[in-house]
């Protein structure tokens, strides 16, 4: 990796490319969630066409505004995933983010078919959560390349210093773990959503996932604070876990206390669990990118040499 | 990752195999009898209901402009049909006690879809009835069955479109119906191996006709409160009348 990255060069076209790749990005899992907060998972019956037509597009009223609207987002996205990769191909001189270009391809590839899959086979939880998890992963692999095609990063590849990460748990592997556990509630709300899983898991898991974010966030503050992506990953983490634990109390109570009764999706019940949804987006894709930094600029002691072995303090 | 690609080989290949899998057939004991008609009996009855009634919740037709086409708001639900303490929308059906007989497929059955609501809001089916949609309204609809003991299906209807004409081929209770391009229409569907059953009216009345003598469990089932039975017992050419009585705390 380091051979290569010597040679990267800053693009600002690229840059704002990958940035722009995540917006849509974003605004595409907003719109997943809007298609399953309507029930309008199954309001266009057929995939890949929809009411037979490639191009089509009907009339957008009703739950089918969600659902077509979501497959034309869809699409967009798709069609810029396939410029981000062969862009990546022709001009990044990594050969890592030449893979990640490729593998983010076969990923939206993969989603395009997991979302076809919920449509023939009308919303089966397992898929639908597949498809949740996979979308989520996917942004947070495109916040990633963003980071990786900024001056910031690029930049500072040659300067770069590593530091001493000691303990029976480093922080490199609590960063990770941040990842694991807000995977866990990503599975474990996906699945309830879905109608797979029962309540129980995702209200257990918060707690878990709250002991370990907050562990993590207190920790890069703390120990590694002079570390500027360290130190604002972390508090990025923490700020968007209260705001994620205030919309998941808000969601259940719109949706699971107030609204069981509810003939139809109410704007309370789906504003809150879209933003549910987008929050939790917005932290897996932080608690990857603390993982990456953690990991770039931090190494076992026995790694380092003697002159990279200093103290770090907030 | 392998268990990732191996998890979507998986769901590939189930989700091409289910389209191809043909419908499995409910297969009734073969019948050993015919109903005598000059011993058959009927039973009619009324289904109350006793405590505080739900809040109507009102339904907002505005995100399709042709459901709301030369109508008034506000709309509600039809969950609790209850009017002066009778239940309508409660599905009643021989839940027990019936011998092993013949029985002719009933002409098909309709469901209409009139105002962005379902016309019934439940049904009763017989095992391989046909069931016709139509679509009166000037709004394209969805009807998308989530059987579980039958094979669900989800299919799309254009304004005043062609008929869609299902059968459901094993006996099955309260099968939701919905509409996901109009998320407040859902209705039931119920199938029985037998003609005998009956969905209360407004009043909360029923009769089942054409019943041989003997002793029957009644079920009688509802969306929100579940099923209560109750056993009666009919002579030849008699009439029974039962009709149990749902409270506020069988809401579930």
């Amino acid at each position: 990796m380091s051979s290569s990255t010597q040679t990267a060069q800053y693009n600002p076209a690229y840059h704002r490319f990958t940035l722009f790749l995540a917006i849509c990005t974003f605004l595409l899992i907003v719109a997943g969630a809007l298609v399953t907060s309507n029930d309008a998972g199954l309001a266009v019956p057929d995939w890949p066409t929809s009411f037979g037509s490639l191009y089509r597009i009907p009339p957008m009223v009703g739950g089918i505004k969600y659902e077509h609207g979501h497959r034309m987002l869809a699409e967009f996205v798709g069609l810029l995933t396939i410029i981000l990769a062969v862009w990546t191909q022709r001009k990044e001189a990594r050969s890592w983010m030449r893979k990640l270009g490729w593998f983010m391809l076969l990923l939206v590839i993969i989603q395009g078919l997991l979302g076809g899959l919920t449509v023939k086979m009308r919303l089966p939880w397992y898929v639908s959560t597949a498809h949740a998890m996979v979308a989520q992963t996917f942004f947070s692999l495109t916040i990633l390349m963003t980071v990786f095609a900024s001056r910031r990063w690029i930049g500072s590849t040659v300067t770069l210093t590593r530091h001493p990460d000691p303990g029976a748990l480093s922080f490199r592997n609590l960063a990770l773990l941040t990842v694991l556990a807000v995977y866990m509630q990503l599975f474990f709300g996906a699945g309830f959503r879905h109608g797979g899983l029962h309540f129980f898991p995702h209200v257990v898991g918060a707690g878990i996932a709250t002991v370990i974010l907050v562990w993590a966030s207190f920790s890069g503050i703390l120990r590694f604070g002079n570390i500027k992506p360290i130190r604002g990953a972390s508090i990025a983490i923490l700020g968007l876990l209260v705001i994620q634990l205030l919309l998941g109390f808000g969601a259940y109570m719109t949706r699971v206390v107030w609204g069981k009764d509810a003939v139809q999706p109410r704007p309370s019940m789906v504003a809150t669990t879209v933003a549910h949804v987008a929050v939790g987006a917005l932290l897996l894709a932080h608690c990857f990118m603390l993982a990456v930094q953690a990991y770039r600029n931090l190494a076992p002691a026995a790694e380092l040499s003697p002159a990279d072995q200093k103290a770090v303090v907030a | 990752m392998k268990f990732r690609f191996g998890l979507l080989l998986i769901l590939l290949v189930a989700g091409c195999s289910k389209n191809e899998t043909p419908p499995a057939s409910y297969k009734p004991e073969a019948p050993t009898a015919k109903i005598d008609p000059s011993t058959t009996a009927t039973v009619s009855g009324v289904v109350t209901y006793t405590g505080d009634v739900p809040k109507a919740q009102p339904i907002d037709m505005s995100q399709d402009p042709a459901c709301v086409l030369g109508k008034v708001p506000p709309n509600f639900g039809e969950a609790y049909a209850i009017n002066k303490g009778r239940a309508a929308n409660v599905y009643v059906y021989i839940k027990d006690g019936l011998g092993n007989y013949s029985y002719p497929t009933p002409p098909p059955a309709t469901l209409d879809q009139k105002g962005c609501r379902y016309v019934p809001h439940v049904l009763g089916l017989m095992v391989g009835q046909k069931l016709r949609i139509l679509n009166s309204d000037p709004a394209m609809h969805n009807i998308h069955s989530m059987a579980h003991e039958n094979d669900g299906w989800n299919e799309s209807q254009y304004p005043g479109g062609d008929a869609i004409e299902k059968t459901f081929n094993k006996p099955e209770l309260m099968i939701p119906v919905q509409c996901n391009n109009h998320p407040w229409m859902k209705m039931y569907v119920n199938v029985l191996s037998n003609p005998f059953f009956a969905v209360t009216d407004a009043e909360g009345k029923y009769t089942i006709s054409g019943l041989p003598p003997g002793t029957y469990t009644l079920g009688f089932v509802h969306e929100k409160m579940g099923e209560k039975t109750l056993k009666i017992t009919v002579g030849a050419k008699e009439h029974a009348v039962a009709g149990p009585a749902f409270s506020s705390a069988d809401i579930k």
